[in-house]
């Protein structure tokens, strides 16, 4: 697509409403900031450092192979580790609409015109970041990526770009969250590609504030023998939050797997979900998602699985536990297969209190009926699945080990 | 005879909306063990059920005594921090919490003093289970092992056994006993710890020596006495056989005191 084909089909869905969540007036939110010297002023502070820093983006380490901050509309950093020059890039999507391995991907996995978010983003974009790990290139230490948003009611558009050539191997950890704001919107597009034999783990942290709105829109591609890993975690109040990643395993025996822990607190409207589409022969998938229901929240959990070989496998497990009487969950698992009979997909969803009898048992051990709770629902949202570095898993223990019971 | 370590007096309790337990009185003193036979549905799993403040067992009269204190309105946690602590024949399953997780924090209260987490699960030969979720998937012999393991870890002034012999294979019971000795302070070392323990076979007792025997049935303590020679009585003539006899003991521990 031409930036003009690109920018045409975007000013004709401006109004269009996404298929799942909350529609928006995007006319309550400004792009251009009200303060352009805020981000830099903002980047010196140490509650922003910490903020990110709760969202899994260490911006003092030293050891990371690439690290992007973007502080509302402004690039505040961007940069390669001194060991990996050479083997990984790190543009912000600004500077690098013109860059032959940016341009020739930016909207070529999301429409400009899926929904009045895309287009927003397509129409005004106000930054992202692209990373590429170069082919065969195995980085030993992750890629961090913080989107961090000071001004209230700022509607950050970014666009984001992750290639992994073949052979490669790469961890982004992306973190993203407020510093001061109180309300706004993020949308952030993003279009992953894992080439053949190449592997991509992606894990990304929200922490946003009650009065934000967050628009992901997410777009992957797997080639041959690729893997592509996604953890989601979903920390805090966030006033509505939508999104349904897409993925297709395009290539024989691509894999992948999606991990989702949610935290639904406070008043939070939270629809989420992914769709997997196999077309590789050999390929396959699992997605996990774990969805604690507290204070007045409303959780949709939605799964998509579709085969279109013979030869695949997939597995949804979609688990909600209701911990308030005035939070909702609702799970949506889809299986779609369609002329090939020899495909497996199967999918397993439930949704249950807090079994008293448990709580029980562990105040017969001694812990308080808070601690009880506080293991039960921190054993059923196993953030240890995961796999975040220690840090990071402490950082959430500590969060999860307050929220639930706190929030009863 | 020195302060009580236990003492059930006058004890009704109801198990949801269902009489079960009608005026039981049991006392037990620092570092005895004590035996609680009875049938099916007589009341044992009860009896130790509301000693351990579990809810949906409730106490419709009298009073439970920890140490000289009442402790019969007290939760579970209180009673278990205070130093009593359950044995369960069924344990539920808790998904995604570990039993290494559960132990750590357990091992942690009780400050330096305690032994390493290594040290306690070799001793009964379950460092395979600590990485497991609590329950989940373990089999009959495992779960006694668990138990018995988080009991150790808690370390408790009195221990509440129901049925640590049910579901095991004998080599289990071997090992389960051993833990038993090492719990109650059986094998040297360490002061002796009080139990109650519910069996139904009696084969624990090969392992763990008892001092008294009481016999539950239809919810009422109908006789007591040295535990081998209660078993040998009931193998021959049966409960029933226990509830016509004429040592039969209908009114024990008038005012709350120890019944002989």
């Amino acid at each position: 697509m031409t930036r003009e084909e690109i920018r045409g089909r975007a000013a004709a869905a401006r109004d269009k409403p996404a298929a799942f969540g909350p529609d928006l007036d995007l006319a309550a939110f400004h792009v251009e900031p009200l303060a352009r010297a805020a981000a830099e002023s903002v980047a010196r502070e140490r509650q922003a450092r910490e903020a990110a820093l709760g969202v899994g983006v260490d911006l003092a380490a030293g050891q990371r192979a690439g690290t992007f901050l973007q502080i509302d509309q402004a690039v505040i950093a961007h940069r390669v580790g001194a060991k990996f020059a050479g083997r990984v890039e790190v543009l912000p999507t600004r500077e690098a609409r013109d860059v032959p391995w940016v341009a020739q991907r930016l909207w070529s996995l999301v429409a400009p015109d899926a929904d009045k978010y895309t287009a927003a983003a397509a129409l005004k974009p106000s930054g992202g970041y692209c990373l590429r790990v170069l082919p065969g290139e195995r980085l030993e230490e992750p890629l961090q990526a913080c989107l961090l948003i000071a001004e209230t009611a700022l509607s950050q558009n970014v666009h984001n770009v992750v290639v992994v050539e073949e052979g490669a191997a790469a961890h982004v950890i992306t973190g993203c969250t407020v510093n001061r704001a109180t309300g706004g919107l993020h949308i952030g597009v993003s279009e992953f590609f894992v080439g053949r034999n190449a592997s991509l783990t992606f894990t990304m942290i929200h922490r946003w504030a009650p009065g934000l709105h967050v628009r992901p829109r997410t777009a992957v591609i797997v080639d041959a023998g690729g893997t592509y890993v996604s953890n989601y975690l979903l920390l805090g109040e966030v006033a509505s939050l939508q999104m349904y990643p897409f993925t297709l395993l395009r290539g024989d025996d691509a894999r992948a797997r999606f991990q989702a822990v949610i935290c639904g607190q406070g008043d939070s409207i939270i629809d989420i979900g992914s769709r997997v589409v196999h077309e590789g022969a050999g390929s396959a998938s699992e997605t996990i998602s774990r969805a604690i229901g507290a204070g007045r929240s409303k959780i949709w959990a939605r799964g998509q699985l579709v085969a279109r070989t013979n030869r695949c496998r997939a597995r949804l497990e979609c688990r909600g536990m209701l911990v308030s009487a005035a939070a909702a969950i609702v799970a949506i698992p889809e299986l779609e297969a369609c002329g090939v009979p020899q495909a497996e997909l199967s999918h397993e969803a439930a949704i249950s209190p807090i079994a008293e009898e448990e709580v029980a048992y562990l105040m017969t051990r001694g812990l308080t009926r808070e601690a009880a709770l506080a293991a039960i629902t921190r054993g059923f949202l196993n953030v240890d699945l995961l796999g975040l570095p220690a840090a990071i898993a402490e950082s959430v223990d500590e969060v999860l080990a307050a929220t639930p019971a706190g929030a009863l | 005879m020195g302060q009580p370590l236990l003492e059930v007096c006058d004890l009704s309790v109801n198990a949801g909306e269902r009489p079960v337990l009608s005026g039981v009185c049991l006392t037990i003193l620092p570092g005895e063990v004590h035996i609680l036979l009875g049938p099916n549905g007589g009341g044992k799993t009860t009896l130790l059920m509301a000693i351990m403040g579990m809810p949906g067992y409730r106490v419709t009269s009298g009073r439970i005594l920890f140490s000289g204190a009442d402790i019969t309105a007290l939760p579970a946690d209180q009673r278990a921090r205070g130093g009593i602590a359950l044995s369960f024949q069924r344990p539920p399953t808790v998904r995604g919490v570990t039993v290494r997780t559960l132990l750590s924090e357990l091992l942690v209260r009780r400050g330096a003093a305690a032994p390493s987490l290594e040290e306690l699960s070799g001793a009964i030969g379950t460092g395979a289970l600590l990485d497991r979720d609590l329950n989940v998937g373990l089999s009959g012999g495992e779960v006694k092992r668990s138990e018995l393991l988080q009991l150790l870890a808690l370390d408790p002034a009195l221990a509440l056994f129901d049925e640590p012999e049910s579901g095991v294979d004998l080599d289990s019971i071997a090992v389960v006993g051993g833990g038993m000795r090492r719990l109650l302070g059986r094998s040297g070392g360490a002061s002796a710890k009080a139990a109650l323990i519910v069996t139904h076979t009696g084969h624990i007792l090969r392992e763990v020596p008892a001092d008294r025997g009481h016999v539950l049935v239809r919810g009422r303590i109908v006789c007591r006495g040295e535990p081998r020679a209660l078993f040998a009585d009931i193998r021959v003539h049966g409960y029933e056989g226990c509830l016509a006899c004429e040592r039969c003991l209908n009114t024990l521990c008038p005012g709350g005191g120890r019944a002989q």
